[in-house]
């Protein structure tokens, strides 16, 4: 398992602690359908996804984005224990949503780019943030 | 997952944009990368100081972003335009293609940071795929 630095595990609460969710989570869901769109496949069900402006102002889109980033938290208060705390989400995520593996590191890409664009990073953040998701 | 005409016009405009900032963001992203991405100082043994900010970064993260320059200018061919910079990299630098997403990916986070309302998912997408295309001509000569 992951061994955090006492700075990493700051870095990573401040940084969900300033977070705002309701913007953030939207806002990286949309941009990996967007310049990911073979990950759109997971999402048939979500209505119009036909163009960047439909995928940003699409309501499920905005609702999983928010989900998503709340899943996140679990993990940022169980630091220490990230694997066991997500053992139900990883079956749910390959039992039942069939998604390949590689979309989470997608998906961890966009979330480090929309919170640089919200805040200036230190290097260490960035790796914080990847390792975590991981 | 070829630029199409849309795509290039997007990069350009991009391009005009940040280009005064080149050295700034060239720098900044390999310093990053050198950081987040340890097994890439492996190509720099010869660099007394590989930390963020120190000249050896400042003048490659230079002279990378004038190769990624010419890449905007010769972008309706790239493989053809990049010739020479892959043979560089096949035969004298013989650095993993692995690690060109690496750098890629730590270009489009500076981008992020420095005009974050101008790095639309759009803009995003396409310096994205423009980067992939310029890592694939680097690659052209490996093998």
């Amino acid at each position: 398992m992951v061994e955090w630095t006492d700075f990493e595990r700051a870095t990573i609460q401040d940084i969900f602690a300033k977070l705002d969710y309701e913007d953030v989570g939207p806002a990286t869901l949309a941009r990996c359908l967007v310049v990911y769109p073979w990950t759109q496949r997971y999402f048939g069900n979500f209505g119009n996804l036909y163009n960047a402006s439909a995928i940003i102002q699409n309501p499920m889109v905005a609702v999983h984005g928010k989900t998503i980033v709340h899943g996140l938290d679990r993990a940022v208060k169980n630091i220490d224990n990230i694997k066991d705390t997500y053992a139900e989400l990883s079956v749910l995520h390959s039992e039942k949503l069939h998604v390949d593996p590689d979309n989470f590191k997608l998906l961890a890409d966009c979330l480090t780019i929309v919170v640089a664009a919200f805040q200036k990073f230190l290097a260490v953040v960035v790796s914080s943030l990847g390792r975590q998701y991981h | 997952m070829s630029l199409n005409e849309s795509d290039k016009a997007v990069v350009r405009a991009t391009w005009s944009k940040i280009s005064k900032a080149a050295d700034v963001i060239g720098a900044d992203a390999l310093g990053r990368m050198l950081c987040i991405y340890p097994q890439t100082k492996t190509y720099f043994t010869h660099w007394p100081d590989v930390k963020p900010g120190s000249a050896h970064v400042k003048e490659h993260g230079r002279k990378v972003m004038t190769g990624v320059a010419m890449g905007v200018a010769k972008i309706d061919d790239l493989s053809a335009g990049l010739l020479e910079l892959s043979e560089r990299h096949a035969f004298q630098l013989r650095v993993d293609p692995a690690n060109f997403k690496l750098l890629s990916h730590c270009i489009l986070v500076v981008m992020a940071i420095m005009y974050p309302k101008d790095f639309t998912p759009e803009v995003h997408v396409a310096m994205d795929k423009f980067l992939i295309s310029l890592s694939l001509a680097i690659s052209e000569k490996y093998r």
